[in-house]
C-alpha cells in the first residue's frame, strides 16, 4: 500500500517562497551529530534549554555546568560557555562561578543519577542557600549511560538490570520526588516538573525553563526544572513505548506541573 | 520541511508527534547506518512539532509565505 | 607595604593569600583549619572578594572549583578527612588545568604521602608547599598563589596544628593589593554565541566534527603538563652545617624546625651533624638533597608518622648513603595533631643514638 503513495521530496529547501521555522538545531547546538541513542529526551530537553536561552538572548552570558551523563556528550556542542564538573557537583561548581559572576546566567545540566542520587545533597542546599542558579534535572528513572540500574527516582514496581522484578519498598526503598522536596526550601524561587514525552510537553518544558531563566535573570533566587525523559534503552522497550512507558511509569509519580512560581 | 535522513536513528518519535500524520516511516529502505527515517505526505502545516520532539535534529521546517495547493491525488491514500 | 604584627599563623596566612589576590574562599570548619575559614570571612568582603562556609568539603571543593573557572583566584582548604573528601574534586581540577590553592592544615604528619602523590584518583601531582613556621608561610602563600596562576595547577601549602595556631611576629603585605589580572582562559559566558564558546573540563576538548570529547589525548596532554611542573617548578629547600656532617637529619614543616635547632644545639655540644627540611614537597628537592648528603656516613629521617618522606629520601639518595628511620608516630588524645614527641631533646637522643 505504501507504494501508491506520493511522498513530496524533502532533500532539499523549498523551490516556492518560504521562511524557515525551525533549523535542524537551535543557533546554540554546533553539533547535531551526538552518540545518544534512538529515542533518547535528552537531546530534546537541551535543544528546549538552548532555544530558551537564545530567546532570552542570554547566549553571551551563559556558563553552563554539566554533570556527568549520556548528556555529557552535549558540553562540546553547545555554542554556549561550558564547566564540566564531576558526578553529582554541578550545584556548587555553579555556585562558585555564580558567586564570582553574579550578573551573568548560571545552569546546571544533570540527569537523575547524578543531582538525585551522587549530589543530592548539592542541588538541596543551593536550594536552601537560595543560590540564584538554575538547576534543569533529566530524569528517566534509571541509570542510561551504565545501561539501565536503579536510581533513587525509579518508581515502584519499575523493572531495572538492579531491581528486576520491579522496585521493591521493602528491598530498594521508595523513589526520591526531588522537586517536591526542593520546592519544600525557603530559598528556591521557581520549581516545575515537565516532560519531553511529546510535543505538547515539550512546548511547556520550554515554557517552564523559560519561567526558571527569568526569575533567575530577576534575582529571584534558586530555580529548578525537572525534565522526564525517555530513556528506551534503559527501560528495555521499544523507542516508539518510551513516550507511553514515561506517562504510565514515571508521570503518575513524578506529577508533571509548576510545584512553586511567583 | 528538509529531512536529513543519515541523521535519522529511526526512533519513529515524530510519527506520533505529528498533528496532521503526514509522516510515515520507510519500511525497506534505510539510510547508510542501517536506520529507517521518515517520508513526508502531502498535508504538513509546518507546525514543527516532529522537529521539537526529534532527538537527533533531522528536521528543518519551512512555512511556504503563501500556501501550497497540491493536487488531490497528491494526498496520499489517508 | 607591609605591617609587622603579632598574629596567629591562620590570621597571617589569611592575609596573606587576600594581599596575594586572592578573591575566592571557602571551606568547612574542622580543627585545625577552622580559624583559618574564620579570618578569610571577616577579610574578603574588605577587598569585596566572597568566602563561603560550605555545608560540606565536597561542595567546598566544587565552590572553588567553579570561583576558579572565572579566572579570580580561589582557595580552600581542609585538614586530614576533609582532605579525603575534597580529593576527587582535586583529581578533575588538575586534569581541567585549573589554579586553585589548597591550605591542609593537616591533623600530625601522617598525610604526607595524601599530600604528595596526589590523594585522589588518576596520575597526577600537584606542587606541595611544606612552611615551617608563620613568616615562612607568609612567603609561600603568595608563592603559592603566584605558582598555581602560572602552571594553571592546584598547588597545596601544607601546615599543621603549630602553623596554624602559633601567634609570631610577621611582616604580612597590605589586603589592599591588586588582585592579578583575570587570564584570557577564563569564563564570564561572553564567548556564547561566537560559534566557538569557551570549554573548561577535565575531559579535554571536543573532538573535531563529533561530540564528545578525546580522554586518551587529553591525559596524555595531562601527563605532559606534570612532567613539565616536575622540571620547570624550582625546588625549595632549607639545608643546614651539611659539608662536614657525619649524620644528616632529613624533617619538613613544624617539626623540621624542631630538628634544626635540635641539630644547631648538637653541634654547639661539638657533634657533626647537618639537616636537610625539603619546602617544596613536589617537586621534591632530589638533587639538593643529593649533594647535601654526600658526604654524610648515614641520613636520618625524622617524621611523625610510619615513614612516608623517608622513601622520597631514599630515592633521593639512591642507595649513595644509608637512609635511616628515626620518627615515629605522635598524637594527643585529641587527634588534632598535637604530637607530644615534638620536643629538642627527644629528638636531639634520637639523633645522637642514629649517630652512634
Amino acid at each position: 500500500m505504501s507504494d501508491e503513495r506520493i511522498y513530496l521530496s524533502t532533500d532539499s529547501p523549498p523551490q516556492e517562497p518560504a521562511a524557515l521555522v525551525d533549523d535542524f538545531t537551535p543557533s546554540l547546538i554546533t553539533q547535531a551529530n551526538h552518540h545518544l541513542c534512538p529515542g533518547c529526551g535528552e537531546p530534546i530537553a537541551i535543544r528546549a534549554a538552548m532555544e530558551a536561552i537564545e530567546e532570552l538572548e542570554l547566549a553571551h552570558s551563559t556558563i553552563t555546568v554539566f554533570g556527568i551523563g549520556c548528556y555529557t556528550a552535549f558540553a562540546h556542542n553547545l555554542d554556549v560557555e561550558v564547566v564540566q564538573a564531576l558526578h553529582g557537583r554541578a550545584p556548587s561548581v555553579a555556585t562558585g562561578i555564580k558567586r564570582m559572576l553574579p550578573d551573568g546566567f548560571v545552569m546546571t545540566v544533570q540527569g537523575d543519577g547524578d543531582m538525585v542520587n551522587e549530589g543530592l545533597q548539592e542541588v538541596l542546599h543551593a536550594a536552601a542557600r537560595g543560590e540564584n542558579i538554575t538547576c534543569l534535572l533529566l530524569n528517566n528513572g534509571v541509570f542510561g549511560e551504565t545501561g539501565g540500574q536503579m536510581t533513587t527516582t525509579t518508581t515502584l514496581g519499575q523493572r531495572t538490570k538492579t531491581s528486576i522484578e520491579g522496585r521493591d519498598p521493602h528491598q530498594h526503598g521508595h523513589p526520591i520526588l526531588l522537586s517536591d522536596l526542593a520546592a519544600t526550601m525557603d530559598g528556591a524561587a521557581y520549581v516545575a516538573r515537565c516532560a519531553v514525552n511529546n510535543a505538547g510537553n515539550v512546548a511547556r518544558t520550554k515554557r517552564y525553563i523559560t519561567r526558571a531563566y527569568e526569575s533567575q535573570m530577576a534575582g529571584a533566587g534558586f530555580s529548578l526544572v525537572e525534565i522526564l525523559t525517555m530513556c528506551p534503552t534503559g527501560w528495555f522497550v521499544d523507542t516508539l513505548e518510551g513516550p507511553e512507558y514515561l506517562q504510565d511509569t514515571l508521570a503518575p509519580v513524578h506529577n508533571i506541573g509548576e510545584l512553586k512560581a511567583p | 520541511m528538509v529531512i536529513d535522513v543519515e541523521a535519522c536513528k529511526g526512533c519513529d518519535l515524530c510519527i506520533d508527534a505529528c498533528p496532521p500524520r503526514v509522516l510515515e516511516m520507510t519500511v525497506h529502505e534505510v539510510n547508510t547506518r542501517g536506520y529507517r527515517y521518515p517520508r513526508l505526505l502531502a498535508g504538513c502545516t509546518g507546525c514543527q512539532a516532529c522537529a521539537q520532539i526529534c532527538p537527533d535534529f533531522v528536521f528543518q521546517v519551512y512555512k511556504y509565505d503563501t500556501p501550497l495547493e497540491l493536487p488531490l491525488e497528491d494526498q496520499g491514500q489517508q | 607595604m607591609s605591617d609587622r604584627a603579632l598574629l596567629e599563623g591562620s590570621e597571617a596566612i589569611a592575609r596573606a593569600a587576600v594581599a596575594a589576590g586572592c578573591r575566592f574562599f571557602t571551606g568547612y570548619p574542622m580543627t585545625p583549619f577552622t580559624e583559618l575559614l574564620e579570618h578569610m570571612a571577616a577579610l574578603l568582603p574588605e577587598v569585596d572578594g566572597v568566602c563561603m562556609n560550605a555545608e560540606s568539603e565536597l561542595e567546598a571543593v566544587g565552590m572553588a572549583w567553579g570561583a576558579a573557572t572565572t579566572g579570580h583566584l580561589a582557595a580552600t582548604g581542609s585538614t586530614g578527612q576533609g582532605l579525603s573528601l575534597m580529593q576527587e574534586s582535586l583529581s578533575e581540577i588538575t586534569n581541567a588545568r585549573l589554579p586553585l590553592v589548597v591550605f591542609n592544615m593537616a591533623r600530625g604528619q601522617g598525610d604526607y604521602f595524601q599530600a604528595t602523590r596526589g590523594g585522589g584518583h588518576g596520575d597526577y601531582r600537584h606542587i606541595v608547599l611544606a612552611p615551617m613556621d608563620v613568616p615562612e608561610a607568609v612567603e609561600l602563600t603568595g608563592l603559592a598563589f603566584e605558582l598555581a596562576n602560572q602552571w594553571r595547577t592546584p598547588v597545596m601549602v601544607l601546615g599543621d596544628y603549630y602553623l596554624a595556631h602559633t601567634y609570631q611576629a610577621v611582616s604580612v603585605p597590605s589586603i589592599k593589593g591588586a588582585a592579578p589580572e583575570v587570564p584570557d582562559w577564563a569564563l564570564n559566558g561572553s564567548s556564547g554565541g561566537s560559534g566557538s564558546a569557551k570549554i573548561i573540563s577535565p575531559l579535554g576538548g571536543g573532538v573535531e566534527g563529533e561530540e564528545g570529547f578525546d580522554l586518551g589525548a587529553h591525559y596524555a596532554a595531562c601527563a605532559a603538563h606534570i612532567q613539565e611542573m616536575s622540571a620547570g617548578v624550582d625546588p625549595l629547600i632549607d639545608i643546614g652545617f651539611c659539608d662536614d656532617a657525619d649524620l644528616v637529619v632529613a624533617a619538613y614543616g613544624s617539626v623540621g624546625k624542631f630538628v634544626r635547632y635540635a641539630c644547631l644545639r648538637l653541634r654547639d655540644a661539638g657533634h657533626r651533624v647537618g639537616y636537610v627540611r625539603p619546602i617544596t614537597l613536589w617537586p621534591f628537592p632530589s638533587e639538593a638533597v643529593h649533594e647535601a648528603v654526600a658526604g654524610a656516613a648515614k641520613v636520618a629521617v625524622y617524621e611523625q608518622n610510619m615513614g612516608q618522606m623517608v622513601d622520597d629520601v631514599r630515592l633521593a639518595t639512591l642507595g649513595a648513603v644509608p637512609v635511616e628511620f628515626i620518627g615515629s608516630p605522635s598524637w594527643d588524645h585529641s587527634g588534632f595533631g598535637i604530637g607530644p614527641d615534638i620536643n629538642v631533646p627527644d629528638i636531639s637522643e634520637r639523633i645522637l643514638e642514629a649517630l652512634s
